[in-house]
């Protein structure tokens, strides 16, 4: 299992473009990611609907927990995609 | 004549017969004759129909309303995908031998309702996208195309609310303007209705009856008169006809210079609250941004906004202005403008009292980190830095020793910064008074006409009260402005307006002649006082 925080910096948040974004990312990894909001509830990363009920807005911290499959490989592309995009 | 009121999405005017729309309600049976796994697959078979219909529209959106607005297709058909969506669906037939139109329908509604509770008035908006989908899923089911939302005659659409993809399927050749009950200024709807530049008004209580009677949508007004008298009617066509002359007019003063006839160049900026503005702003031709309310992010925010987020925020306004001059204000809170995690008093004489750069001044963790942000994002295009409310020499000095630690702090940790402009606003009196001691500090003024009228004259803007003895072009206020100038000039300040007298179309010609180099006004009064400026002679006598 591999960890990292983040914090967003998209102003409006992780709105329905991002979240999209994020899980077609999500989905074209083997590994299971799971995106929880900073003292809020915990979404997997595939499931629309879920992130972006988490309601995650600009300046809150997500942590993104990639287990299983290539996790060194998941972790990195999933950094990159929150850099790039939220 | 009938009047209703409403919240106005755009300004204009629209005159024509109202259409009522109406979806198709269809009967939908609760219990089902087929197994479960038969409903499973009619809706799967509806589902996939459904992701190639938005699969079409987006293209359609793509065309019509660009890359941003056409993006809500996807995300329709990647939640027609959704695992939880499919989940509840499946529950649905499975427990309950639901036809897979009543299991689409009500897993629509708990999806939106759960939607509409969040605290966010974004994500409460993307509850009508969950309805949007199951409703287009259950019209497939029930063998309806969606189609024909306005008939032959072009008219103004009246709706208790329009899914993304109704509007995008409107015929724009048919679509005078529309109306809605529900809706935010949040809504897709709002937005493509700016982007399609169509007059809407939303939150309007309507008749069923209105269908096929002659309205007048006035969007600068807020309000629809249904049946309008002809003297309204008229009057309304001749406003709307003008609207046309205008928009053709300014359009043509696009990417023109702001010169007047013998020669004199001056800059017009526009005055911004958010990013949002920013594309108004450019859309309108501004030469830059002259003044950033920065509080705005403040007074949107449910506690002190981080340096990161307003960096976010402060970087993509000087990215998308692509190197034309930001003038960004630093925090003006307190009087009118509150937040309530400031923990602010009550104050007796809230416009005399603790706020702009007095609170700045005493509560450096909050500046510290506004400065820090602004400086960060001086990287990316022309930034310039604005004190408010300044009344002394030496609160400037402070500001800049706080902006001087910044810089250092920064600088040591290599983070890039680009060449700063420092400001301030001028708008006091005792501002205007030791004008040419302030001048020696900074690089430029900027003359916030609101307050230093009000200050000048003692008259408190917001008592009804006063109007008859509160004069905008008091001479007073006038010669602290010409004052102001003359002084600035003396020790090489750029000296702008952008208080709401810079865009006074009388005054123009007197600014002007004063030598102001500099207006800015909010985005739409651009191009107007573009043109007002180009119709100027100063070297003729003044009338």
């Amino acid at each position: 299992m591999k960890q990292f925080e983040y914090i967003i910096t998209d102003p409006v948040g992780i709105h329905a473009r991002p979240a999209g974004l994020l899980v077609k990312a999500a989905k074209a990894l083997n590994s299971t990611v799971t995106i929880q909001k900073a003292g809020g509830k915990a979404a997997a990363a595939t499931k629309l609907m879920a992130v972006m009920g988490l309601g995650v807005k600009c300046g809150d911290t997500v942590t993104v927990t990639v287990e299983g499959g290539d996790e060194e490989a998941a972790q990195k592309a999933m950094e990159q995609f929150f850099k790039e995009n939220l | 004549m009938q009047v209703a009121t409403g919240k106005s999405i755009l300004n204009g005017i629209a005159i024509g017969p109202l259409r009522i729309y109406r979806r198709a309600a269809a009967q939908t049976e609760v219990s089902s004759t087929l197994t479960p796994q038969e409903e499973w697959a009619r809706f799967d078979t509806a589902r996939v129909k459904a992701q190639e219909q938005l699969k079409e529209l987006y293209r359609k959106a793509l065309d019509e309303v660009g890359e941003d607005n056409a993006a809500i297709f996807e995300i329709h058909q990647m939640m027609l995908d959704d695992e939880d969506y499919l989940d509840a669906v499946k529950g649905i037939l499975e427990t309950q031998g639901a036809t897979a139109e009543y299991a689409v329908t009500t897993t629509g509604k708990n999806f939106a309702a759960a939607f509409a509770a969040m605290d966010d008035a974004y994500m409460q908006a993307r509850a009508s996208d969950v309805k949007d989908i199951s409703q287009r899923v259950v019209n497939i089911l029930n063998g309806q195309a969606q189609s024909g939302i306005l008939g032959e005659q072009p008219a103004i659409l009246v709706a208790d609310d329009l899914t993304p993809s109704e509007t995008v399927q409107l015929d724009k050749s048919k679509l005078l303007g529309f109306i809605t009950r529900h809706g935010s200024s949040n809504s897709h709807t709002a937005i493509l209705a700016r982007t399609m530049n169509v007059p809407a008004l939303i939150g309007v209580d309507f008749d069923q009856d209105w269908d096929g009677r002659t309205a007048v949508l006035d969007g600068y007004n807020h309000c629809v008169y249904v049946d309008p008298a002809p003297q309204l009617l008229s009057s309304m066509q001749k406003k709307q006809q003008e609207d046309l002359k205008q928009e053709s007019l300014l359009q043509g003063l696009k990417k023109k210079p702001n010169v007047t006839l013998d020669g004199t160049k001056v800059n017009v900026y526009a005055n911004i609250g958010n990013v949002g503005d920013v594309g108004l702003a450019l859309q309108n031709d501004a030469g830059g941004i002259g003044l950033f309310r920065s509080e705005f992010i403040y007074l949107d925010a449910k506690d002190f906004p981080s340096e990161e987020t307003q960096f976010a925020i402060y970087k993509r306004v000087v990215e998308t202005m692509a190197g034309k001059k930001v003038v960004i204000r630093t925090l003006d809170i307190g009087a009118d403008k509150q937040a309530p995690y400031f923990g602010l008093d009550k104050e007796e004489n809230p416009a005399l009292g603790y706020r702009a750069i007095r609170i700045c001044l005493t509560r450096q963790d909050i500046f510290l980190q506004q400065l820090r942000a602004i400086l960060r994002a001086s990287a990316y295009g022309a930034v310039a830095i604005m004190f408010p409310m300044i009344i002394s020499v030496r609160e400037v000095r402070d500001a800049k020793e706080l902006l001087e630690k910044c810089k250092a702090q920064l600088r040591q940790q290599g983070v890039p910064m680009g060449e700063v402009e420092v400001g301030i606003m001028i708008e006091t009196p005792a501002a205007v008074m030791i004008a040419d001691e302030l001048a020696q500090e900074v690089d430029f003024f900027s003359v916030g006409t609101n307050d230093l009228t009000q200050y000048t004259l003692a008259i408190d803007r917001q008592n009804p009260k006063l109007d008859a003895f509160y004069d905008p072009h008091h001479p007073a206020v006038l010669r602290m402005i010409r004052e102001t100038v003359e002084a600035g000039h003396r020790h090489g300040c750029w000296v702008g307006i952008c208080g709401e007298l810079g865009a006074d179309l009388t005054l123009t010609e007197t600014f002007l002649r004063m030598g102001v180099d500099e207006l800015s006004v909010s985005p739409p009064a651009v191009l107007p006082l573009r043109k007002r400026i180009r119709s100027l002679d100063l070297s003729k006598n003044e009338k």
